[in-house]
């Protein structure tokens, strides 16, 4: 009896221990997020770009590459800017050349140096795309596209996201030999009588 | 159905009496489903002197066909128009399928059968290749706009511009068709080439995404902007100048 009860107590101060060791734990780890998330708040947007980050031209180091746009900004919000190839696929293309993105974060904290910097071409699996982007007063100024495959009919296609499989084409006269020739009635009772009919009427 | 008949064979096995076999078989079919012709059995079923179930073995098969291919094209085959039937969109491939049959069983392989620019063809032409089967321009009659090469099958070419309008949509009663000319759809054989094509006709513009979406079937729609669409598997068939 009394060997069960000091046991007891033993039991009882040492899961009281696990308490708060394992609640210290769990504080710590979720004061360690908080702090994350205040000092870093863009992180939960760089977090996944597709492929590896090299925009820029070599022949001016710039930190371009490593900056991410606005998500909502424009039509390329992947982020970095050669991570572009599945969005782009799915997003509709501007076809009107300069696109501004004046309110960019990372521009306006003059991380970039002035210039214009192309970045490589990337396969968007039916063809490839070319941005080049150009920096005033440390800023973006301009995003333009120098490649994209809208001239391909399969890429029109896609864009559209109109009857993908079907293709079309202009009618054109066919000089080669044929055997035989398919196509609507030439002749039939219902055309002569019509004519018949229409001739009939054109006595009277 | 008052149309011409073609037939070409190139096996020298064929005798006169084997063509006379084939004409005379086009014959008894345009006598039984010509609705132009007053006696005849489609007639007398559409004067209500006849009862389909009275009528003849053919009828009924040809009623039947009909009747599956209404639903297997959601309706926009239909023989019934304005109260009276009309199975002319389906009889002829009917027709020239069981004719290539007839020379089949007596063992030709090299032929084709063309009936009002409807085709069946067999094995290869008198040069040993696939038959060249030319697509006619709706808006020319005397030009060819695309040449496809087929051996084994069948080529049916449904469209308004000789007789006039005279598929519509049943599911929009009389209004005619007028934004597509003309589809030419390649089939397993001329039956069936020759039903789908009248039903893809009849869908207008969405029927060649119909065609697209039957299994072993190829099309070649012409709309009235002179501008051609065709299915993924055709550009197989084209023979290029």
């Amino acid at each position: 009896m009394q060997r069960n009860q000091s046991r007891q107590g033993f039991d009882l101060g040492r899961a009281v221990k696990k308490f708060f060791l394992s609640g210290f734990v769990v504080f710590a780890f979720i004061a360690y997020v908080i702090h994350e998330r205040l000092t870093n708040p863009d992180a939960s947007l760089t977090s996944a770009p597709l492929t590896p980050i090299n925009a820029a031209i070599p022949d001016q180091s710039s930190p371009l590459a490593l900056a991410p746009f606005p998500p909502n900004s424009s039509s390329i919000s992947a982020g970095p800017l050669s991570a572009t190839s599945s969005p782009l696929a799915s997003a509709p293309l501007p076809t009107d050349t300069p696109q501004t993105l004046p309110n960019s974060p990372a521009a306006s904290s003059g991380l970039y140096k002035d210039g214009t910097y192309k970045g490589p071409e990337i396969d968007a699996y039916y063809g490839l795309v070319q941005v080049q982007a150009t920096i005033q007063s440390g800023k973006i100024a301009n995003v333009q596209f120098l490649e994209y495959p809208s001239d391909r009919r399969t890429s029109v296609e896609i864009n559209n996201i109109a009857v993908p499989y079907l293709q079309q084409e202009a009618l054109q006269s066919q000089s080669a030999s044929v055997d035989i020739i398919s196509g609507a009635t030439l002749t039939s009772e219902a055309f002569m009588m019509s004519l018949q009919n229409a001739l009939n009427s054109a006595k009277n | 159905m008052g149309m011409p008949v073609t037939i070409e064979v190139i096996d020298p096995s064929a005798t006169e009496g084997l063509f006379d076999t084939v004409f005379k078989y086009f014959e008894y079919v345009d006598g039984k489903f010509s609705t132009y012709k007053e006696n005849s059995e489609i007639s007398q079923i559409n004067n209500h002197d006849l009862e389909l179930e009275a009528a003849t073995e053919d009828m009924k098969t040809v009623f039947e066909l009909s009747e599956l291919t209404r639903l297997a094209t959601n309706g926009f085959f239909d023989i019934l128009h304005n109260g009276f039937f009309d199975p002319s969109g389906l009889v002829k491939g009917w027709a020239i399928d069981n004719a290539a049959h007839i020379l089949c069983e007596k063992g030709l392989e090299n032929f084709y059968i063309e009936a009002g620019g409807d085709i069946q063809v067999f094995g290869k032409n008198s040069q040993g290749n696939n038959w060249r089967v030319g697509i006619r321009n709706p808006f020319n009659i005397d030009e060819v706009v695309k040449v496809i090469s087929v051996s084994d099958g069948g080529i049916a070419t449904s469209g308004t511009y000789i007789r006039g309008q005279h598929i519509y949509n049943p599911k929009i009663g009389d209004q005619p068709i007028i934004d597509i000319m003309s589809v030419t759809v390649i089939g397993p054989n001329i039956f069936e080439a020759d039903r789908f094509a009248t039903a893809a006709f009849a869908m207008g513009y969405e029927g060649i995404n119909f065609i697209e979406r039957l299994h072993g079937f190829e099309g070649y729609m012409i709309d009235r902007d002179k501008r051609a669409t065709f299915t993924t598997g055709f550009e197989r068939h084209v023979l290029h100048d």
